[in-house]
C-alpha cells in the first residue's frame, strides 16, 4: 500500500514539474575535459624600473664604474631591467658606509632597538610578500607556487626569528659574552635569491653587524626591492648596502680589507676561490657550497610518500638546490617497483611558465646553467646510463629542461659524482644498510641526505653514519628558520639558521 | 564462494587469520605528514573554466545522493529521488546523480521513484552503521536489499574485528556479503574515522579489495571525521597498487563531510593525479553526500550567470 | 765505576706504535744551553701520509665510542700524566723553565686534561639542541666530530701548549695527526708514552716530530684531512695552511683566532653540526 502511494507521489511530482524522466547514462559521456588552467599569477603587482642603481648608504646611486648589465626573465628571455655593475670604487663606498654605520649607529645601538628594526622588516616582507614572490619568479624562473608558498614565507620567518635574538644574544651560548664582528660581506646565489638574502642578512643584523650584500648577477632584482623596503622601514643608512654585479664585484667585496666577515653561498669552485683569496687574513668565513645529496630508500619505506619525497628532493626549484637529493639509492628488492612509481609520477609533472600557478618545474635560471645540465646529461648517456624523460612539451622560448631520471647508474659515472644543479636524478641500488651508508658517503660533498624506512632504530643508525649536515628522515627538502643548515667536507663550513647560525656573525669574550 | 583468481593472486594460498595477518603486515606503511603535504599541494591546483563546468557536472553524475536518518520516511526519499533525477528543475542541462543511497526499508520507494531513469539504487546493509551483529544476519540483510531492488550495496566492515587483528572475520564478511549481493555492486565502508591511522586505512583497503570489494568507501557519515582528503589519497593509492598487482580495477567513494564544490573539486584533483582519467567516471568514483548537490548547483549558476547564487533559488528535498 | 746509563731512542708515534721515520732521518733536540739533549726522529711526508691514513682508519670507532668512554680515556691520560710529572718537569727545565715554571706547567696541563675529560658526555648538551620548527617535525641538531684533524702544536709551552690543542680536538671523536714542537719536542715524545699507556686506542693520536716547514705543506694539502688547528704555526706557515686548506675546504683554526685555550668553543671548532628531521604522525 505504502509502495503504491509512493509511486503516485513520484508521478505527481514529475508530472507537476513537467519533466521528462530521462537520465543520460554516464558511460555515454565523452571523457572529461580536464585541463589545468593556465592560471598565470598577475605580474601587475610588480613595477619594474628600466634601470637600477646601487644601494649604498641608504640611497640608490649611479655606479662610479659607469657599467651596467641586463637581467632577463629566463622563462621567455625578455630583458627585465638594466642593473648597475659595482666596481672596486663602488664596493669601497659600500664598505665605508657599512663601516660608518657599524661604528656610529648599528654597533652602539641596543639589541632591543635592533630587534624592532628587524621585526619591522619581517612585517614589511609579509605585507609585500606577493610582490616579492612575483619578482622572484620573473627574475629567476622558479615556479610561482614555490616563491609564493615556500621562499617568501621562509624569508619573513627568518627575519622574524632572528629579530627576536637581537636582544637575547647573551643567552645564546653559555659562557661567552658576544659582540659583533663588524662589516659582513655577503655573496649569494641565484637559486633562492631572497631566501639566501634572508639567511645572511637577518642573523648578521641581529648580531649587530652591518652588511654589504652582493646578489647574483642573474637575479639581482629582489635584493634591490628589499633594499628599497629597508629604506621604507627606516633602517639607518649604511646598515644594509646592496652592490650588484658579477664575479668581479663579489671578489671585490670578499677581499676588501675592511670587511671583517665573509659569508658565501654558491658553487664549491667559487667557494674555494674565496677561501684562497682569504688566505693570509683572519677574516671569519662561512661557506655554503655544493652537494650531491644521497636519498636512501629502504624496502619498508612508506613508498608513496617516498616517491613524493624523491620528486620534491630533485625537482624542487628545477633541481637548482645545493641540498637536492640528486643521488637515489633504492634497496634492490624494491628497485624496479619504485622506479616504476617514479616514472609514473614524472609523467604528471607540469613543466612550463613559472608564473603559472600549476607549474611544477619552471625555467632553468640561465642559458649557461642549461648548457651545463645538457653537458652532464649527455655524459650520463654516453657513459651508458639509461635515461627516462616524460613526454612533455616545453615552451618555445626561454630555458627549460625536462625532468630526467637515469637508471643503471654506477658510482663511477659523472652523473653520480658531479653536482648537476638541475632536474636530473641518478638512480643506483644497494643491498644492505652498510652498503647504503658507504655509497652515500662516497663523495667529496656532505650537505644533505635522506632516509626512508619505517624502522626507527634504523633511521637513527643511518643518521649517525651519514656524513651530511642535514639528514631528512621520511621527508626531504624541509627548511625552517630555527633549523641549522650547512655542510660537511666540500659542502662548506659554518651553519646558517637556528641558534647555530648566530655564531657565524659573533665575536666574543670568554669568562 | 571463490574469489576471482586475479584477486587471490596477492593473497596467501590458505586464507586463515595468521596468513592474513602476515599479508596485512606486508602492506606498505604510510607517512601521515607526507600524505598531508601531498594533498595540500594538490589542493592548490586550479583548472580551466571550461573544465570547471564539466567537472561540476561530473561531480553531480558521481553523486550518491544520500539520506540515512532515523526519521527517513517514504515521502522524504521520494522527494530526494525526484531531486536525484532532476537536480535543478529550471536547468535541463544539469545531469542526474549516480545513485540514491538509503536504509534498507526505504529501498522500495527509491526503486519506484527512479524507475526507468537509470539511477542506481544503493542501500546500506550489514547492519549499518555499526555492523555489530552476527555475520548470518548481515548476509541475510544483503540478500533482502538486493531482492528489494537495490543494485548497489554499501556494507560496513567490522572495525572491532579489524582493530583486534581478526582479519579473517573482516575478510570473510566482505567475501560473503559480495556473494550475497550477487550482481549488485558492493561498496565496502571502512569507517576510516574509527581506524584512525593511515596505516590502518591502507591495510583495510587492501583487505577489502582482496576480499571482493567493487568499491571502497571511507565512511558511514555517522562517525567524525568522515571523508578526508588524505584518507582518500591513501585509499586511491591502495587502489592503484592493487590494480598494478592484480589488474583488477576497484572504485572509490568518499562519503560524509564533502559539502562544498570546492571540496569536491579537490577530491577530483587528487583522483586525477593519483589514478588518472581511467577512474574519472561515475563507474569508478562516487561522492556520498547530501548537501553537496545544492552547492554544486549554485556554483554552476555562478559560472553561467556571473552572479553569486542564493540558496533560496535551489530546491531542498 | 759508574754504571753506563741506557739512553732512549726517541721515535714517532703512529697507529699506537713507535716507528722510526721511514726516511731514516733524525735531528738533534737541544737544551737551553744548545747542547744536544737527544736525537729525535725527523718525520717525512711519507710518515705524515701513513699517519693520516691510520688516523682515518681509527676515526669512526673513536667517534663511535660513547662520550662516557672517551671521557674516561681522557681522564686516564690525566692520571698517567700525573704519574709521569717528574719526567715532564725535568724535560721542561732542560729547555729553560725554572723548577717552579715547569711544575706549574705540568700541573696546568694535567688540570686542563681533566677539564676536557669532563666534556665528551656534555658537549652535545650545550652545543646541540632541539629546534622548534614550524611544522609537524622532530628536529634536532647535534655536533659530531669533523673527522681527521691536523694539530700544529705551539713551539712553547712544550707540554701545556700540546695538551691545550690536542684535548679539545679529541673530545667529540676526531682523530689527530699532531706536529710536535720543533724546537722542544721532548715533552711531546714523552706524552706519546703517556698516551700509549692510557687506553687511547692506536691511531687516535699520531705524533710526528720533525721540521714544520717541511711537513706543513703536506698536511695542509692532504685531501683526507678535514681540519687543521694551526695554533702553533708561524704566520707564514699559517698562510700556507690556509692555502692548502682550499683543496678540500678544510676548516682552519688560526693562531690567535679568538678562542680561549680552555673553552668548549675550541671543541666546537672541530665539530660538524648535523640536523636531523623526522615527521611526527600516527
Amino acid at each position: 500500500m505504502a509502495r503504491n502511494r509512493a509511486l503516485r507521489i513520484t508521478r505527481l511530482l514529475h508530472k507537476g514539474l513537467n519533466l521528462a524522466i530521462t537520465r543520460i547514462p554516464s558511460t555515454t559521456h565523452e571523457p572529461l575535459l580536464w585541463e589545468y588552467a593556465e592560471s598565470r599569477e598577475s605580474t601587475d603587482i610588480v613595477s619594474l624600473d628600466d634601470s637600477y642603481g646601487l644601494y649604498i648608504d641608504g640611497e640608490f646611486r649611479k655606479p662610479k664604474s659607469r657599467n651596467s648589465f641586463t637581467t632577463v626573465n629566463p622563462a621567455n628571455e625578455d630583458v627585465l631591467a638594466k642593473v648597475s655593475e659595482a666596481g672596486p670604487a663602488d664596493v669601497d663606498d659600500a664598505v665605508s658606509a657599512a663601516r660608518a654605520a657599524y661604528e656610529n649607529v648599528w654597533g652602539p645601538m641596543s639589541g632591543a632597538e635592533r630587534a624592532k628594526y628587524i621585526f619591522r622588516i619581517a612585517r614589511m616582507i609579509q605585507e609585500r610578500s606577493r610582490e616579492l614572490a612575483v619578482l622572484e619568479t620573473l627574475d629567476g624562473g622558479k615556479p610561482i607556487k614555490e616563491s609564493r608558498d615556500i621562499d617568501l614565507p621562509l624569508v619573513a620567518g627568518h627575519f622574524f626569528y632572528y629579530a627576536g635574538w637581537a636582544d637575547k644574544l647573551d643567552y645564546a651560548f653559555p659562557g661567552i659574552k658576544p659582540k659583533p664582528l663588524g662589516v659582513a660581506g655577503q655573496v649569494i646565489p641565484w637559486n633562492f635569491p631572497m631566501l639566501m638574502l634572508a639567511w645572511k642578512v637577518a642573523p648578521a643584523l641581529a648580531a649587530g653587524n652591518t652588511v654589504v650584500l652582493k646578489p647574483a648577477e642573474t637575479t639581482p632584482l629582489t635584493a634591490l626591492l628589499f633594499a628599497e623596503l629597508t629604506q621604507e622601514a627606516g633602517l639607518p643608512p649604511g646598515v644594509l648596502n646592496v652592490v650588484t654585479g658579477a664575479g668581479k664585484t663579489g671578489a671585490a667585496v670578499v677581499s676588501h680589507d675592511d670587511v671583517d666577515k665573509v659569508a658565501f653561498t654558491g658553487s664549491t669552485a667559487v667557494g674555494k676561490l674565496i677561501q684562497s683569496q682569504l688566505a693570509g687574513t683572519s677574516k671569519k668565513l662561512t661557506l655554503e657550497l655544493g652537494g650531491k645529496g644521497a636519498h636512501v630508500i629502504f624496502e619498508d619505506a612508506p613508498l608513496d610518500q617516498a616517491v613524493e619525497g624523491v620528486i620534491n628532493g630533485i625537482f624542487f626549484n628545477q633541481g637548482h638546490v645545493c641540498c637536492a637529493g640528486s643521488r637515489l639509492f633504492v634497496e634492490e628488492s624494491i628497485h624496479d617497483r619504485f622506479v616504476d612509481k617514479l616514472k609514473r609520477r614524472l609523467d604528471t609533472l607540469r613543466v612550463g611558465d613559472p608564473m603559472d600557478k600549476n607549474t611544477d618545474i619552471g625555467a632553468i635560471n640561465s642559458k649557461e646553467q642549461l648548457d651545463k645540465i645538457n653537458e652532464l646529461v649527455d655524459a650520463g648517456q654516453s657513459e651508458g646510463a639509461e635515461i627516462f624523460q616524460p613526454d612533455c612539451e616545453l615552451p618555445q622560448k626561454g630555458f627549460y629542461f625536462r625532468p630526467t631520471l637515469f637508471t643503471g647508474v654506477s658510482q663511477s659515472h659523472r652523473i653520480a659524482q658531479e653536482e648537476i644543479f638541475g632536474p636530473v636524478l641518478s638512480i643506483l641500488s644497494f643491498r644492505t644498510p652498510d652498503e647504503a651508508v658507504e655509497k652515500a658517503n662516497n663523495t667529496p660533498y656532505g650537505l644533505s641526505a635522506g632516509i626512508w624506512t619505517t624502522k626507527g632504530s634504523r633511521i637513527l643508525w643511518m643518521a649517525d653514519r651519514l656524513k651530511a649536515g642535514v639528514v631528512w628522515a621520511n621527508t626531504f627538502n624541509k627548511f625552517d628558520p630555527t633549523s641549522p643548515f650547512g655542510g660537511y667536507k666540500e659542502s662548506g663550513f659554518g651553519r646558517e639558521g637556528g641558534r647555530h647560525g648566530l655564531l657565524a656573525y659573533m665575536d666574543w669574550d670568554e669568562g | 564462494m571463490t574469489l576471482a583468481p586475479a584477486r587471490t593472486s596477492i593473497l596467501p594460498d590458505r586464507i586463515t587469520t595468521p596468513t592474513l595477518r602476515t599479508f596485512i603486515r606486508g602492506v606498505t606503511s604510510v607517512d601521515e605528514v607526507g600524505a598531508a603535504e601531498r594533498v595540500a599541494a594538490l589542493s592548490k591546483r586550479s583548472i580551466k573554466r571550461e573544465s570547471k563546468r564539466a567537472a561540476l557536472d561530473l561531480i553531480i553524475r558521481m553523486m550518491d545522493l544520500t539520506t540515512l536518518e532515523g526519521k527517513d520516511t517514504p515521502g522524504k526519499v521520494i522527494q530526494l529521488s525526484a531531486k536525484a533525477v532532476r537536480p535543478d528543475p529550471t536547468d535541463p542541462t544539469i545531469p542526474s546523480v549516480a545513485a540514491v543511497c538509503v536504509y534498507p526499508a526505504m529501498v522500495p520507494y527509491v526503486v519506484q521513484a527512479t524507475e526507468g531513469t537509470g539511477i542506481h539504487v544503493a542501500s546500506v546493509a550489514t547492519y549499518f552503521p555499526s555492523g555489530q551483529v552476527d555475520t548470518k544476519l548481515k548476509v541475510q540483510e544483503t540478500r533482502d536489499v538486493v531482492a528489494a531492488g537495490a543494485d548497489e550495496v554499501d556494507m560496513v566492515i567490522d572495525r572491532g574485528a579489524f582493530l583486534s587483528g581478526e582479519y579473517f572475520k573482516v575478510f570473510d564478511e566482505v567475501r560473503r556479503t559480495k556473494e550475497a549481493a550477487g550482481d549488485a555492486h558492493l561498496k565496502v565502508i571502512l569507517e576510516t574515522g574509527e581506524l584512525e591511522t593511515l596505516d590502518n586505512v591502507r591495510r583495510a583497503s587492501m583487505l577489502a579489495m582482496a576480499a571482493g570489494a567493487d568499491f571502497i568507501k571511507t565512511s558511514t557519515g555517522k562517525v567524525s571525521p568522515a571523508a578526508k582528503l588524505d584518507v582518500t589519497l591513501v585509499m586511491l593509492e591502495a587502489i592503484r597498487d592493487f590494480h598494478d598487482a592484480t589488474g583488477v580495477k576497484v572504485g572509490m567513494k568518499p562519503a560524509g563531510g564533502v559539502r562544498t564544490s570546492k571540496d569536491a573539486m579537490k577530491y577530483l584533483l587528487v583522483l586525477n593525479e593519483t589514478l588518472g582519467e581511467g577512474w574519472m567516471t561515475p563507474d569508478w568514483f562516487r561522492f556520498g553526500a547530501s548537501s553537496l548537490l545544492n552547492d554544486v548547483l549554485m556554483q554552476i549558476r555562478w559560472l553561467e550567470t556571473g552572479r553569486y547564487a542564493s540558496p533560496d533559488y535551489f530546491t531542498k528535498d | 765505576m759508574s754504571r753506563l746509563d741506557v739512553r732512549k731512542t726517541y721515535k714517532l708515534y703512529i697507529g699506537g706504535k713507535f716507528p722510526r721515520s721511514e726516511s731514516g732521518r733524525s735531528y738533534p733536540a737541544l737544551d737551553k744551553d744548545g747542547e744536544v739533549l737527544a736525537r729525535v726522529a725527523q718525520g717525512s711526508r711519507k710518515d705524515l701520509r701513513d699517519a693520516v691514513r691510520i688516523a682515518r682508519g681509527a676515526q669512526s670507532s673513536w667517534a663511535g665510542r660513547t662520550g662516557y668512554n672517551r671521557g674516561q680515556i681522557l681522564y686516564r691520560i690525566a692520571e698517567t700524566l700525573e704519574d709521569r710529572s717528574g719526567t715532564f718537569v725535568e724535560q721542561l727545565m732542560a729547555t729553560g723553565s725554572t723548577k717552579k715554571q715547569a711544575t706549574d706547567e705540568v700541573a696546568a696541563a694535567i688540570d686542563r686534561m681533566v677539564w676536557y675529560a669532563g666534556w665528551p658526555d656534555k658537549f652535545a648538551q650545550i652545543y646541540g639542541n632541539l629546534n622548534p620548527v614550524a611544522g609537524p617535525f622532530f628536529n634536532i641538531s647535534s655536533p659530531e666530530a669533523t673527522g681527521v684533524v691536523g694539530v700544529i702544536a705551539p713551539e712553547q709551552p712544550g707540554l701545556l701548549g700540546l695538551v691545550s690543542r690536542l684535548a679539545p680536538v679529541l673530545v667529540p671523536g676526531n682523530t689527530v695527526v699532531l706536529l710536535a714542537s720543533e724546537s722542544n719536542p721532548m715533552p711531546a715524545i714523552t706524552f706519546t708514552e703517556v698516551l700509549d699507556t692510557s687506553d687511547v686506542p692506536g691511531g687516535v693520536v699520531n705524533v710526528l716530530t720533525g721540521f714544520k716547514d717541511e711537513l706543513i705543506p703536506f698536511l695542509a694539502d692532504h685531501m683526507d684531512v678535514n681540519a687543521i688547528d694551526a695554533g702553533g704555526a708561524s704566520s707564514e706557515q699559517a698562510q700556507r695552511v690556509q692555502e692548502g686548506a682550499v683543496h678540500n675546504v678544510k676548516r682552519v683554526l688560526l693562531p690567535g683566532q679568538g678562542v680561549a685555550e680552555q673553552s668548549p668553543y675550541r671543541i666546537a671548532a672541530f665539530t660538524e653540526t648535523k640536523t636531523v628531521w623526522h615527521p611526527k604522525g600516527v
